[in-house]
């Protein structure tokens, strides 16, 4: 078991030989190329002398804590290249996402395995695991002062703290740079987006808008969500106007005005610009209320019905609404001159007939709050009636918006 | 005139909003070593070493601003800047020497504690316990905004040091004077006296936590320019409570200067011009004492998590974040426990704090002006040249003072 495997702190000033074992350096450091092989270390760097020579992976014929023994001595001396992902320079000390656990750490050490490639006289290294914690520290802290294998001894009754390779991604600010080491990052996209909001308040603007820009829309938006207000406005302000349009257009339209109205007006008028015309009359009507009022507060996605409606055709209607129905728990009736006139719980449409009418379903007395009511009175209004959803009417007292148990819930919040 | 106006508006609003960190920090530096400092310093050499607080401020404001600029362009703290730019094994050097460090400046807080309530007549056995659980709680139990609430309105109290100072009616046309006038001479007492001042002024941890607040706070390059200014205001804050402090204690020893031994003495001395003179300057005392024993440890185990990879957070459970929650119990707890201690040699912890600050100054002030100055962290917001001179001096100036009064520490204990 401990033959199988290396920690980069102890590849780091392993000797390397040549095929007369005669010692030509030391391992300065070593690199990945993720574009040809996501784990397999491609090159290593050796210090020979003043200058540093690239070793080929299929240079190497073995590999353990003794050293490097080489198959080929065509060695090329080592210039800066792009698409090496260096451990020693990009990866350690660095910050990562860890997928799996769901957080941000910092790189301080890499485990690797010593494989033998089938078919191949050959020893490569792969990356498994990325170390972070107490055991790794200790490693770093006497690299070089101890031997390896008494640091092996030493580390041993501390438990170890590993994050698998495939669960690791990678920051990259720079575009060019995700391209040359292809560093994508699907895989945050596999995340909880309410997860994915906390991992990127942790992070740098850079690193943040960096992942805003390349994430699914749908996934950007549903993370956005979840950000502190003041972030949300620092993250789209960064954003170019189109993509910060297109994540915009996949928020609700509730909560896209909240984003918005943090922004300055030309900030918000360049992504209102960018944005398709349907969600944006919607926004811009939301963003007229004042933030503190329950016009500020609600949704403008809604179920409105007329009051006579039977709960058959109910039905039909509301299977047309598939995408709305998810995040609706209550339906609203419309009476004459479009008046909101009750409100049913989805619930008690299993329970009734396909012949009654909607209105003989509607709770008894329909809590309603106009446009400009203060937010301190809705969220009362909800803890005192127990409420799931509240509607909003104009003046007229027609629908205007409904607000949510969890408006409620994030606005107490904030408080 | 309206579009002035409204612009001049949103910059109001704007500090507002950035308020906080900046000048919570520049407070924080009256701690109880400084208090104790600017006492001394007013009781001994009256109005004399009054001059040297405006060159402080600007040496305090180089500092702070950088910090504060560095916090605000990356969005990391200074221990993560140090570890990703100067690796794993110098970073646990600045930790070991950080901890240490606060670990006696926190001794130093509970003992001001001790002082202050002392002179209420509670005995430190009562006093020092309880402030070490309501330092605990605050931190921990607070979320950022209210903890951020509290200490803006704990820099509110420092106001008692200038109503002490107007009650024991100094002689102001002295104090004018020796503001503006520098005074030098060869005694090795009073060249002692200036350098303790700066030295106590501009500490190590003041640094990390302030960017490490900026950060916190959400404040990026575009409110920035509020937020330098709320250094500026912060720096300037604190200098004028040391000037009442000097001049309270230089106008209650106007006839006999002496060599105090603690700052209860000072408070003590004030009593004969008002009645109220004593309480406001132990309260005062007592406030900054306790406020510097709330942000010290959360600083130090922020810093430590961070720069070593460790989970931390108020935010997290203690399952999550062993190590921060430890350490910053075990800072509290060690801290405020050896105080209780009869016999514990105080004294010489203060004094052996004040020398690992100065060794850790001089590696924290050269890591800020090369980070500072990295393109690929700072782009645009590097030190322009004429800056990076003002720097540099600045630093240079500081590490010679710093490390002058490691040495006369260090030759003359006690």
């Amino acid at each position: 078991m401990a033959e199988n495997f290396l920690y980069f702190t102890e590849l780091l000033g392993l000797p390397v030989y040549d095929l007369k074992r005669r010692r030509i350096g030391r391992v300065r450091d070593a690199a990945l190329v993720p574009l040809i092989h996501p784990s397999r270390i491609d090159r290593y760097l050796v210090g020979a002398g003043s200058s540093w020579l690239s070793v080929r992976f299929d240079q190497i014929s073995t590999i353990s804590l003794h050293g490097i023994e080489l198959s080929n001595e065509k060695l090329y001396p080592y210039h800066s290249d792009e698409y090496m992902l260096r451990i020693q320079r990009d990866l350690l000390d660095q910050q990562i996402i860890d997928i799996n656990g769901r957080k941000v750490v910092r790189v301080t050490d890499v485990s690797l395995q010593i494989k033998r490639e089938e078919g191949e006289e050959r020893q490569t290294l792969d990356v498994i695991e990325v170390d972070v914690g107490a055991r790794s520290i200790l490693r770093r802290l006497l690299q070089g002062a101890v031997p390896p294998r008494w640091i092996r001894l030493l580390q041993s009754p501390i438990s170890p703290n590993s994050i698998r390779w495939d669960f690791c991604n990678i920051v990259e600010a720079d575009p060019l740079r995700r391209l040359r080491l292809n560093i994508s990052n699907e895989k945050l996209e596999q995340m909880h987006p309410a997860d994915l909001a906390d991992i990127v308040e942790e992070l740098s603007p850079d690193d943040r808008e960096a992942i805003f820009e390349t994430i699914d829309s749908e996934v950007a938006a549903e993370a956005l969500s979840e950000i502190d207000p003041k972030m949300q406005a620092s993250i789209l302000e960064a954003l170019e106007p189109e993509v910060a349009a297109d994540i915009v257009e996949e928020m609700s339209p509730d909560q896209a005005a909240d984003a918005l109205s943090e922004l300055t007006d030309e900030t918000t008028a360049e992504i209102l610009e960018e944005m398709e015309t349907e969600p944006v009359s919607e926004v811009k009507e939301l963003l007229e209320f004042d933030e503190d009022t329950a016009g500020g507060m609600m949704n403008t996605e809604a179920i409105v019905l007329p009051d006579e409606t039977t709960l058959a055709e109910a039905m039909v209607q509301l299977r047309a609404h598939e995408g709305l129905l998810e995040s609706t728990h209550v339906l609203f009736l419309s009476g004459a001159g479009g008046r909101v006139t009750g409100s049913v719980p989805l619930a008690r449409l299993f329970l009734a007939d396909g012949d009654t009418q909607l209105k003989e379903l509607a709770v008894e007395r329909l809590i309603s709050t106009t446009v400009d009511e203060k937010k301190d009175r809705v969220t009362e209004l909800f803890d005192k009636y127990n409420l799931l959803a509240l509607p909003v009417v104009d003046e007229e007292g027609a629908l205007a918006g409904v607000i949510t148990a969890d408006d409620v819930i994030s606005v107490l919040r904030r408080a | 005139v309206v579009e002035t106006l409204s612009r001049f508006k949103k910059h109001i609003l704007i500090f507002f909003a950035v308020l906080g960190p900046g000048f919570i920090t520049a407070m924080v530096d009256n701690d109880s070593g400084g208090i104790y400092t600017y006492s001394q310093a007013g009781a001994r050499w009256l109005y004399l070493p009054l001059w040297t607080l405006l060159p402080i401020t600007v040496a305090l404001i180089v500092t702070q601003e950088m910090c504060s600029r560095m916090g605000a362009v990356t969005g990391k703290g200074l221990s993560d800047l140090i570890r990703e730019e100067f690796g794993l094994r110098m970073t646990f050097l600045i930790m070991i020497l950080l901890v240490l460090a606060n670990l006696t400046n926190i001794m130093a807080e509970f003992a001001g504690v001790a002082t202050a309530l002392g002179l209420f007549g509670v005995s430190k056995v009562i006093s020092v316990p309880i402030a070490a659980v309501l330092a605990w709680f605050i931190a921990v139990k607070g979320n950022y905004r209210s903890v951020e609430k509290i200490f803006l309105f704990a820099c509110v109290i420092y106001v008692a040091y200038i109503i002490a100072g107007i009650l024991v009616k100094p002689d102001w046309k002295q104090a004018m004077i020796y503001s503006v006038k520098p005074r030098l001479m060869l005694d090795s007492g009073y060249i002692t006296m200036l350098i303790a001042m700066v030295g106590t002024t501009i500490a190590p941890w003041m640094q990390f936590y302030l960017q490490a607040a900026v950060v916190e706070k959400g404040i990026t390059p575009k409110d920035y320019k509020e937020s330098r200014f709320e250094v500026i205001v912060g720096c300037f804050g604190t200098q004028i409570i040391a000037f009442f402090i000097i001049v309270a204690c230089a106008g209650a020893y106007r006839d006999h200067p002496t060599d105090i031994t603690d700052a209860a003495q000072a408070a003590l001395a004030l009593k004969p011009f008002s009645q109220w003179a004593t309480p406001l300057f132990s309260a005062g005392l007592l406030n900054a004492s306790i406020f510097a024993a709330c942000i010290l440890p959360l600083s130090t185990a922020y810093s430590v998590c961070e720069g070593m990879g460790f989970e931390s957070g108020v935010g997290k459970r203690w399952r999550e974040a062993p190590v921060f929650y430890w350490l910053y119990t075990l800072l509290i707890v060690v801290g405020a426990g050896v105080v209780i201690l009869p016999n514990f040699p105080l004294v010489q912890m203060i004094l052996l704090s004040q020398v690992l600050n100065g060794m850790l100054l001089p590696f924290i002030m050269i890591f800020m002006i090369i980070l500072i100055n990295r393109k690929s962290l700072m782009k645009e917001w590097t030190n322009p040249p004429s800056y990076n001179i003002v720097a540099w001096l600045t630093v240079v100036i500081v590490i010679g003072m710093t490390l002058a009064l490691t040495g006369i520490t260090i030759r003359n204990p006690g």
